[in-house]
C-alpha cells in the first residue's frame, strides 16, 4: 500500500443531498454534545456513497465545516483509511486481497488477471470506464482465499479462470453471483467434512 | 496543596508533585532521558519511544514521557535493558533516516545526531531501500526535507496548540505517513518558523538560512528584539559582520520559547539599504561627504535658526540612551521644547507609569478569566502576547471580547459594537460586560494605540480607569488596566517623558512651521516637506532618509548596546552583536558629537556618565501635567483598529527580502480567497 493519491480533477462543490443531510444530522446526534467531530468517519463514508464511491476535496472541506474542525483533520482521516477513495473509481470497484493467506493461495494471479483485463496500473479506470481495481490488505476472509471484493460483495475461493469470467461479466455490466466459487456456504468445510482425520496433510 | 509522591530514581529517593510524568521525575532526580517527541510546552504524544525506562514490577520498558508518576515507583534509567531498548528504538529511527548529515543544515545542533552518539549502532542491518518522501512546500520560511522526518509530530502539535492554525497534519499511515500542510499551502501564522526550532531532526529547516553557516562557526549574542514592544528575548548569531540568524531565548515571563516570524527573519534587513557614510542632498541627489563637513553644515544651519524653530522626532527602534541624549541635546544645547516620541497624537497620561504599561504583565494573561480588547489587534501588534491570550483561552476557557471584528485571532472571541457608545455603557455600569468585569477575578482590559488616538480617547481611558478603580480591579495584586504599545521604544520614551510639553510638535510639522527637523530613526511619519532642513540620523535608507537634506549614518539595534523597556515596563538591554557598517556610528555618539560641536563640550564624557544621568532622571520624582492638554469629552464615534502592515512595520522589516516575500504570499492568499 502506498500513500493514496488525491485526484487532480476535482469538482468545485459538494453538498449532502437532502436525505443524506438528514442522515448526517442524525449521525452527529449519536455523539455527546461537544464531541461531534467524532462523526467524521461516518460522514466521510456517507459522502463517498453519495459521490460515486470517492471523496472529493470539496466534500472534505464541506465535512470540516459541518463538524467545525480544521480541513487537515478531515484530510488526515481520509488519507489514513484505505476504504476511503480519494480519486474516482469505476462503477465496479474490485479490491483484491494480497495479504499472506491469499498470497499463498495465488492472489497475485488474480492481480495479473486484473492487469490484463482492466488496466495496467492500480486505480486506473478500464477502457469502458466502468471498472477499476486495487490491491488491498487483509479483508478478513482468509478461510476462503484467494478472494476479491467487488463493491459490497465478496467473491471467494477463486481460481484464475473463474475470476476471468467474473471480470468479463462485469465489463459487460453484468453482476455475477457473489460468494464461494467452490460451492461452499460461508466458511463451512468442503464436502461436508467434520474432522481432519481422513485428510493426511492436515 | 498538591500531594507529594515518593519515588526512587536509580536508587535515589526523591519527592515529586502528583501529576508529573516519569520523565519529569527523572529530570528532577538528575537523570537525563533522551527524547524526540516530548516537549514541555506541547501536549504529550508518546510516539518516538526514545524515552523508555525500566520501572520495577513492569514487565516491559515504559515510555516515561507518557507515564504518570505513582507513589512508590522504582524507576531505573541506567540498566542494560533500558540501553538495549533505546538502542533498538534508535535503530528503527535510523532505518529510514538518510545519512546526509554533511549536507544537512541541522548538523551540529541535531537531536538525532547527538543521541545517536550514545544509542546508535555503527552499522545498519537494514538492507532494504530507504523510504523516500517528496519535499513539501510550507511557505517562504520553512524548507522541508521530509525523508529526514522521524514523525515526532512536534510541528503538528505546535501548529494546532500554540500557533492556533491547525494547518499541519500527518497524512497516510505506517511507512507512508507524511507530515504536510493542508494541500501544501504556506502556513498562515506569524509563529510558523518556530517549528524549525522544534524539529529534532533536519526535516524542517530555515529557508532563508539554508547552507549559510554551521552552528559552531557563529558568534552567539543574547539580546532582545525590537520588532514590537514585547521585547522578546533572542539570540543573535553572527558570522563576522553579518547577522546570519536569530533564534529565541527562553524567557518564561515574556516569550516563553517562541518568537514571531518577523523577529526571526527581519534580520536580513540589516544587510540591505544601510547607510554607511554621511550624505548631503544637493540638486535632488545625495552626495557623499565626510563626517566633519556634515557636522559643520549642521552647525551653521543651527546657528542661524531660532531654537523654537527646531524640532525633533524619535523613532520606534531608538534605544533609551539615544532618547536620553536627544532629550539633553534639545533641553540643554538647542534649548528647544519640540522633541516628540509619539508618531500620532496618542493620549498618554504620564503622571504614573501605570497609565502606559501593560500592567497585568504577559505572564498574568495566563490566569485571567476575562479579556476585553479595545482598538487593538494583538495578533499583529504583539504576536507573542497574542499567543499568551490563546494559551489562557485554552487553559481557562477565558471569555474574550473585542469591540471590533478583527478576523482570525487564533481564538474565539465575541464582537461587541465598535463605538464609544458601547464603552460609555460599560463604564456607566449599564450593560452585561460591566457585570462580567465586576464578577471576574482577574479581568484584563487591553487598550490599543488606535483607541488612544481618537478625540474622545481621554474620556474612554480615564472613564475606564475610574470604573475599574471603583470596582477594585486596580490594586497592588492585580491591575486590569493595560495599554498595548506597538513600538519598542515607546515605553522607554514615556519613562524619559519625551513628549512635547505643549503637544504641538506634530501639528506644527504638518503646518511647516519648523526650519530644522531632526529625525532620529523616525521613518514612520509622512512629512509634507517644504523649506525645512531635515536631518536624518538612522541606520536605513528608507522614508526618513529620502526626504532628508542631511543623512547621518547610525547603528541598528544589534550594533550597539542599548536599553529598551518593554510594554510591561521591564528594562532590558540589547547587546552589541555586530558593528555599524562603514563610517556609521552609534546613535548616542552622534548626538553627543552634535552637542560638542555646538557648545564646545559634549553632553557626556562617556557612556557611563550617560547611564548615570539617565538613571537619576528616571528615578527623580517628577510631576507631569501633560495629560491636561487633552480635552476630556464624550463624542459618539467609531473605534477603528488601524490595520498594521505586519511584515512591513519598521525599517528593518521593510528592507528585508524575506519579509517582502512573506508579505507577497500573504496578500496573494487573501486575494484568491483560498483560505475558505
Amino acid at each position: 500500500m502506498s500513500l493514496k493519491k488525491v485526484s487532480k480533477e476535482q469538482p468545485d462543490k459538494f453538498e449532502f443531498s437532502e436525505e443524506n443531510l438528514i442522515l448526517a444530522k442524525k449521525i452527529v446526534l449519536n455523539y455527546p454534545a461537544g464531541k461531534k467531530k467524532s462523526a467524521v468517519m461516518a460522514l466521510l463514508y456517507l459522502a463517498q456513497k453519495q459521490n460515486n464511491n470517492w471523496i472529493p476535496l470539496a466534500a472534505m472541506k464541506y465535512i470540516a465545516k459541518f463538524l467545525d474542525i480544521s480541513y487537515i483533520n478531515v484530510y488526515e482521516v481520509a488519507t489514513f483509511y484505505s476504504m476511503y477513495n480519494l480519486s474516482p473509481v469505476g462503477k465496479y470497484f474490485i479490491q483484491i486481497c494480497t495479504t499472506t493467506p491469499c498470497m499463498i493461495r495465488g492472489a497475485y494471479k488474480l492481480v495479473d488477471v486484473c492487469k490484463k483485463n482492466i488496466s495496467e496500473k492500480e486505480n486506473e479506470l478500464s477502457g469502458k470506464k466502468n471498472c477499476s481495481w486495487t490491491e488491498v490488505e487483509c479483508l478478513g476472509a482468509c478461510i476462503s482465499a484467494p478472494m476479491a471484493q467487488i463493491n459490497d460483495d465478496y467473491y471467494e475461493d477463486l481460481n484464475v479462470k473463474q475470476f476471468e469470467g467474473i471480470i468479463k461479466d462485469i465489463l459487460k455490466d453484468k453482476k455475477p453471483k457473489p460468494g464461494s466459487y467452490r460451492g461452499r456456504i460461508n466458511s463451512e468445510p468442503e464436502k461436508n467434512r467434520q474432522t481432519l482425520i481422513e485428510n493426511k496433510n492436515a | 496543596m498538591l500531594k507529594m509522591l515518593k519515588v526512587k530514581v536509580n536508587d535515589i529517593d526523591i519527592e515529586v508533585e502528583e501529576g508529573l510524568t516519569v520523565l519529569q521525575a527523572c529530570e528532577i532526580a538528575g537523570a537525563e532521558i533522551p527524547r524526540f517527541c516530548y516537549h514541555e510546552k506541547l501536549s504529550i504524544a508518546g510516539n518516538c519511544r526514545m524515552c523508555l525506562v525500566e520501572i520495577e514490577k513492569s514487565k516491559k520498558p515504559v515510555a516515561s514521557c507518557a507515564m504518570p508518576v505513582t507513589d512508590g515507583m522504582n524507576i531505573k534509567t541506567n540498566t542494560k535493558l533500558v540501553e538495549k531498548a533505546r538502542k533498538g528504538v534508535m535503530e528503527f529511527l535510523l532505518a529510514n533516516h538518510p545519512l546526509d548529515c554533511p549536507v544537512c543544515d541541522q548538523g551540529g545542533e541535531c537531536d538525532l545526531q547527538d543521541q545517536s552518539m550514545f544509542y546508535g549502532i555503527d552499522k545498519s542491518r537494514f538492507k532494504e531501500n530507504k523510504r523516500f518522501v517528496p519535499e513539501k512546500y510550507m511557505g517562504p520560511l520553512i524548507k522541508t526535507q521530509m525523508t529526514r522526518c522521524i514523525h515526532c509530530t512536534r510541528c503538528v502539535r505546535f501548529a494546532t496548540e500554540v500557533a492556533g492554525v491547525p494547518e499541519i497534519g500527518a497524512i497516510g499511515r505506517g511507512e507512508d505517513m507524511q507530515i504536510t500542510t493542508y494541500l501544501e499551502k504556506a502556513m498562515e501564522s506569524e509563529l510558523s518558523a518556530n517549528v524549525i526550532d522544534l524539529c529534532p531532526v533536519g526535516a524542517l529547516t530555515s529557508k532563508p538560512y539554508v547552507f549559510e553557516a554551521r552552528p559552531w562557526e557563529l558568534k552567539k549574542t543574547e539580546t532582545v528584539d525590537v520588532m514590537d514592544a514585547v521585547g522578546s528575548n533572542i539570540r543573535v548569531d553572527t558570522y563576522g559582520w553579518e547577522i546570519k540568524r536569530i533564534l529565541p531565548k527562553i524567557n518564561e515571563d515574556i516569550n516563553e520559547e517562541w518568537i514571531s516570524d518577523k523577529t526571526r527573519y527581519a534580520c536580513d534587513g540589516l544587510k540591505y539599504q544601510r547607510l554607511d557614510v554621511p550624505y548631503i542632498k544637493k540638486e535632488n541627489s545625495f552626495k557623499k561627504i565626510s563626517w566633519q563637513d556634515a557636522l559643520q553644515i549642521l552647525k551653521d544651519k543651527i546657528n542661524i535658526t531660532k531654537p523654537e524653530k527646531i524640532a525633533g522626532l524619535t523613532g520606534d527602534l531608538t534605544n533609551m540612551e539615544t532618547l536620553f541624549a536627544c532629550k539633553e541635546l534639545f533641553h540643554k544645547v538647542l534649548k528647544s521644547k519640540n522633541l516628540e516620541s509619539r508618531e500620532k497624537n496618542i493620549y498618554i497620561n504620564l503622571n504614573d507609569r501605570k497609565n502606559y504599561l501593560f500592567n497585568s504583565e504577559i505572564k498574568g494573561i495566563e490566569k485571567s478569566d476575562f479579556i476585553l480588547l479595545i482598538g487593538t489587534n494583538p495578533r499583529y501588534e504583539a504576536t507573542m502576547l497574542n499567543a499568551r491570550i490563546r494559551k489562557s483561552f485554552l487553559k481557562n476557557n477565558t471569555e474574550i471580547f473585542s469591540l471590533e471584528d478583527l478576523g482570525d485571532l487564533t481564538y474565539n472571541y465575541k464582537v461587541l459594537s465598535n463605538t464609544t457608545e458601547e464603552v460609555k455603557k460599560i463604564i456607566e455600569n449599564n450593560c452585561d460586560i460591566s457585570r462580567k468585569i465586576k464578577n471576574a477575578k482577574y479581568p484584563l482590559i487591553i487598550f490599543g494605540e488606535s483607541a488612544l488616538t481618537m478625540n474622545s480617547s481621554k474620556y474612554i481611558f480615564e472613564g475606564f480607569k475610574k470604573f475599574l478603580n471603583e470596582n477594585n480591579k486596580i490594586s497592588e495584586e492585580w491591575n486590569s488596566l493595560n495599554i498595548l504599545n506597538t513600538n519598542a521604544s515607546a515605553v522607554g520614551a514615556y519613562d524619559l517623558d519625551i513628549v512635547c510639553k505643549t503637544n504641538e510638535t506634530l501639528e506644527k510639522i504638518n503646518k511647516n512651521f519648523f526650519e530644522i527637523i531632526f529625525l532620529i530613526g523616525q521613518d514612520n511619519i509622512s512629512i509634507n516637506k517644504k523649506n525645512e532642513f531635515i536631518v536624518y540620523i538612522g541606520s536605513h535608507g528608507d522614508k526618513g532618509a529620502e526626504i532628508a537634506d542631511l543623512v547621518l549614518p547610525g547603528a541598528a539595534f544589534t550594533e550597539q548596546n542599548g536599553y529598551f523597556t518593554n510594554l510591561e515596563g521591564k528594562l532590558q538591554m540589547a547587546f552589541k552583536a555586530s558593528y555599524p557598517p562603514g563610517e556609521a556610528k552609534e546613535d548616542w555618539v552622534i548626538i553627543n558629537e552634535i552637542s560638542k560641536l555646538i557648545d564646545g563640550n559634549g553632553l557626556f564624557k562617556d557612556k557611563n556618565e550617560l547611564l548615570t544621568a539617565m538613571n537619576s532622571h528616571i528615578n527623580s520624582n517628577k510631576k507631569n501635567e501633560f495629560s491636561n492638554l487633552f480635552k476630556e469629552e464624550y463624542i459618539n464615534e467609531k473605534i477603528l483598529t488601524l490595520p498594521i502592515d505586519y511584515y512591513h512595520s519598521n525599517v528593518i522589516a521593510r528592507s528585508s527580502k524575506t519579509m517582502n516575500e512573506c508579505r507577497n504570499i500573504r496578500s496573494k492568499l487573501k486575494k484568491t480567497g483560498t483560505e475558505g
